[in-house]
């Protein structure tokens, strides 16, 4: 272990030693040191194996946990569409329509589940509203919205997919079982024995969720109608903003820094600021957006247009280190010949060698985008998060400046609330902003494949 | 008009221009491209560009400073004997713009009409009920001097407004006009072009700057506000973090430091080792193919966003460390030594876990920069491979290793989602890794969301936060850039 700096009488020592033995077998000293060897070998492969662990163990508990979430418990029921109660004038104005509240839904869909339970001869002791319970308290939403939209099916008796309430959900997914729900309020026993007899007539079913991929956040009460796609909508405004702002303001500025930047002290302030800026905590520069953009030039809380923006102060960086590598890696004669031919130095970079950087400096974008998607922290003191964003935005300004979340903060938002089935929410979410991530990058990989040009 | 339709405004009329300076260039040239000192297309930029981007400018000042000069001049009306004991001026101003904020929204949903507005007089109608039908709510019952600031605040915002549109409209028409008529075949259009395509190209450059700047100064204001109303004796030598809402709250850096500094320890315990073993492991022993499989999976580890990293702690390995280390018929080893799922072992193991590939990838590189000499020389001496990393190749890359882990924790201590979600939120001093502790990035998040009153030392003590992890990380940074650039210039 010590062999370079041993002194000569350890050296002659070992000389004696080795006279003594053969070349063929191994002594003590040379076993030691082989095994120590094959040991430090160890560690290095056992580092491997422990961090490739860590992701498989991260991927499986994403994919076990989340793919819950895509799947939702739907109860299939005939609902007459009473118009005694619905439009009692009878004249098919929305107004008037719009005045029955879901209270007075409530009544009709507790009658289709009677209905629905005695039609199918099963037996039960349970007063009507438990089994009615077993529906969403979405379910006289739900069924409000289809009527606004369809009046004329006012008096006429439809089929319609309610949403099954969580717990029956988590029941049909193994979340809940009998012995987790003797102290819950919200399912009995005998609630599960219906749900039980329900699904073996093929009422109660398990399908794919389409709501959970384009629907909105839902309340504390409602995990069951919760959706992400609201927030998906505010995360890719906040993409447009960063997109228009950082791509161009980032590759003007590392046009100026590689191309025609003088060797001065403020081109190194710049240089050691970028760097230094993109190692700065991501929080820092929330603060920042709250102290500026919300304090002081009051631009709206919980804005899209204020998460962009500091979405692009963060990826600039990013943006302008790659940018430049490509710009670096376009070789000088390209340069030299347009200067040659009469071109100006504007001309010359404008003209031929961004076009020929273009591949690299897009790989770099769709990369400090997709670092940008991900990112949470200042997302927190702008205010995207802790309300319920419930309706998609309809127009451009409206999608930049009313309240949205975006699909990192909705899932801190589902993490932090209390029912276990949020937490399925929240895996989803997972699943779905890994999937972007992971297309963002692949299409950066190909497109550097494609056509990155090796000098 | 909206500011969105002026941009829109500006950007057509500048095309315009475009379109008009190329038409007279051409034709002061009689048609002929060649006759002209530019491309045709030069002279085209050269109008656009005069029209659009002194409006933007003036358009992006104007937005800037009114804000300032309205505050100043509202402010102004306040007497001081309006502030009532115990608040600021600033707390006051902040009820000044709600109130102006809320008679807005007021009259763009049509519930008072802008007349009933401007005659509105506190002492006779309820204006907090008014601007609580539209969702605005107000802490108290509007006094006089308040709702006087807030009209003139509204009166003299909608003026400013009026005014940038017309001035920023005329600054576009005044350049499109004056651009338009220098335009002729001899007008060196191209130069004039390229200096102001430079001066944009040098701005944007400079904006890192201005970021930089914008974040130091706006946390430094904050911070001294905050040094204000409380005293930096306690937020740098107090002992307890204790914010309460009757004012006497404790507000010490300390606990949240040690809650910070003993997390990225952990994160550090996890991290290093793994990471540094791994990067040996991938420079020095292993075959092309295991380092072309291993090491972009083990990268996959950094490109995941933290927010999945804070799930994971808070739901996954939380949990498991209750089952082990918790109390009742669940704990594995029958101790009770945890509680809750929250813990400093939770949110640092997993970022630990974060961490590996930035430990592993710097490293990489920095061993992979050791001259291959030395190598060759180590193992030609008789050493086995262990010994040459050991003893040569470790102790060459030691600088550099040492600020890759610096940089490394540098992240953990900035690191914000996994420990708002797996740290908990007591702030002490424990050695117990089995508790949860709390660190600067969780108060700054907890402190700064929800009803934020910015008069408050409760809420400006985040500012004062942000600018110590500001300066803590950054002083990281730059040493470990500092140590990693220097031990570089010796081989180079």
């Amino acid at each position: 272990m010590t062999d370079i700096s041993q002194t000569p009488s350890n050296m002659g020592g070992a000389a004696e030693q080795s006279k003594s033995g053969s070349l063929l077998t191994q002594n003590a000293r040379t076993r030691k040191r082989n095994a120590a060897e094959m040991r430090f070998r160890g560690y290095g492969i056992a580092a491997i194996v422990v961090g490739l662990i860590m992701l498989v163990v991260l991927v499986t508990t994403i994919v076990g946990r989340g793919t819950g979430a895509f799947q939702q418990t739907f109860v299939t029921l005939e609902v007459e569409l009473l118009e005694s109660k619905l439009d009692k004038k009878g004249n098919r104005d929305l107004e008037d329509i719009k005045k029955v509240t879901t209270f007075g839904y409530a009544p009709i869909i507790k009658a289709a589940v009677q209905s629905k339970i005695e039609g199918l001869g099963i037996e039960t002791s349970l007063k009507p509203k438990d089994m009615a319970g077993l529906l969403s308290k979405d379910a006289a939403a739900q069924l409000r919205a289809y009527v606004l939209e369809n009046p004329d099916q006012i008096g006429q008796t439809v089929e319609f997919r309610f949403l099954a309430q969580s717990r029956v959900d988590g029941y049909l997914k193994g979340r809940v079982s009998r012995e987790s729900i003797e102290n819950d309020k919200n399912i009995s026993g005998a609630q599960l024995d219906l749900v039980d007899a329900l699904v073996a007539a093929g009422v109660v079913e398990k399908t794919f969720n389409i709501d959970f991929i384009i629907g909105a956040d839902a309340s504390d009460q409602r995990p069951e109608a919760a959706g992400i796609g609201v927030s998906m909508m505010g995360s890719l405004f906040m993409m447009l903003v960063v997109l228009a702002l950082a791509l161009p303001i980032g590759v003007a500025a590392s046009i100026y820094l590689e191309e025609f930047a003088p060797k001065n002290w403020l081109t190194d302030i710049i240089e050691v600021n970028i760097s230094n800026l993109a190692a700065v905590p991501s929080i820092v520069f929330g603060i920042l957006g709250l102290a500026v953009f919300i304090n002081y030039m009051h631009l709206p809380m919980s804005a899209p247009l204020v998460g962009g923006l500091v979405l692009t102060l963060m990826t600039l960086p990013t943006i302008i280190i790659s940018t430049r590598a490509a710009l670096k890696a376009v070789p000088p004669s390209i340069r030299d010949a347009a200067l040659g031919v009469g071109a100006s130095k504007m001309q010359a970079v404008f003209h031929h060698v961004l076009p020929l950087a273009a591949p690299g400096i897009l790989t770099g974008t769709i990369i400090g985008l997709a670092q940008a998607l991900g990112e949470t922290a200042p997302l927190l003191l702008i205010g995207m998060v802790g309300f319920i964003a419930s309706n998609a935005p309809e127009t451009i300004a409206d999608g930049l400046l009313a309240p949205n979340s975006a699909m990192p903060a909705q899932i801190y938002e589902w993490a932090k609330r209390a029912d276990p089935a949020f937490y399925e929410r929240a895996w989803g979410g997972i699943i779905i902003l890994l999937v972007f991530l992971v297309t963002m990058n692949t299409v950066a990989v190909i497109l550097r494949r494609r056509f990155e040009r090796r000098w | 008009m909206p500011t969105f339709w002026l941009v829109i405004l500006l950007c057509v009329i500048a095309a315009a221009g475009y379109v008009l300076g190329r038409q007279r260039a051409l034709s002061s040239a009689g048609g002929d491209a060649r006759a002209l000192h530019s491309l045709p297309a030069y002279y085209g930029y050269n109008v656009g560009l005069s029209t659009l981007v002194p409006a933007l400018g003036l358009l992006v000042v104007w937005l800037l400073a009114q804000p300032m000069l309205i505050e100043n001049r509202v402010s102004g009306m306040i007497p001081a004997e309006a502030i009532p004991e115990g608040t600021t001026l600033g707390l006051v101003m902040s009820d000044v713009r709600r109130v102006a904020e809320g008679l807005d929204i007021a009259v763009a949903e049509g519930v008072l009409t802008s007349e009933q507005v401007r005659n509105m007089r506190s002492e006779f109608s309820d204006i907090r009920g008014r601007l609580g039908e539209v969702g605005v709510a107000l802490g108290s019952d509007v006094r006089p001097e308040v709702f006087n600031a807030a009209q003139a605040y509204r009166s003299s915002s909608a003026t400013g407004h009026t005014a940038m549109v017309i001035a920023v409209a005329l600054v576009a028409l005044v350049g499109l006009g004056l651009s338009y008529s220098k335009t002729n075949k001899d007008f060196r259009a191209r130069n004039t072009v390229e200096r102001a395509v430079m001066a944009l190209l040098i701005l944007a450059a400079s904006l890192a700057i201005l970021t930089t700047i914008g974040i130091v100064l706006s946390m430094l204001f904050e911070t001294r506000n905050f040094f204000g109303l409380h005293s930096w004796t306690d937020f740098f030598f107090g002992g307890t973090w204790a914010p309460n809402f009757r004012g006497d709250s404790e507000l010490s850096i300390l606990p949240l430091l040690w809650g910070t500094l003993y997390i990225s320890f952990i994160a550090l315990l996890v991290a290093v080792p793994i990471g540094l073993f791994a990067a040996i492991y991938l420079s020095e022993y292993a075959g092309p193919a295991v380092r072309a499989f291993a090491k972009p999976l083990l990268e996959i580890l950094a490109g995941i966003p933290t927010i999945v990293y804070g799930l994971f702690a808070l739901l996954t390995v939380g949990p498991l460390l209750v089952r082990i280390f918790g109390q009742g018929e669940n704990g594995v080893l029958g101790v009770e030594w945890m509680s809750g799922a929250t813990s400093v072992l939770t949110a640092g193991v997993v970022m630990g876990i974060m961490l590996i590939p930035f430990v592993s990838s710097l490293s990489d590189d920095i061993i992979n920069a050791v001259p291959q000499a030395m190598r060759d020389g180590s193992l030609g001496l008789g050493a086995t491979k262990s010994e040459t990393v050991r003893q040569v190749v470790l102790p060459a890359a030691l600088p550099g290793i040492v600020g890759a882990i610096l940089l490394a924790a540098s992240r953990a201590i900035g690191e914000t989602m996994i420990v708002v979600m797996g740290a908990g939120a007591i702030a002490k001093f424990s050695a117990n890794p089995l508790e949860s502790m709390t660190t600067i990035t969780t108060r700054i998040v907890s402190q700064l969301t929800g009803d934020t009153d910015f008069a408050s030392p409760e809420t400006l003590v985040a500012f004062a936060l942000g600018l110590t992890l500001f300066v803590l990380t950054l002083g990281l940074n730059v040493l470990a850039l500092y140590i990693v650039r220097k031990y570089r210039e010796q081989y180079d």
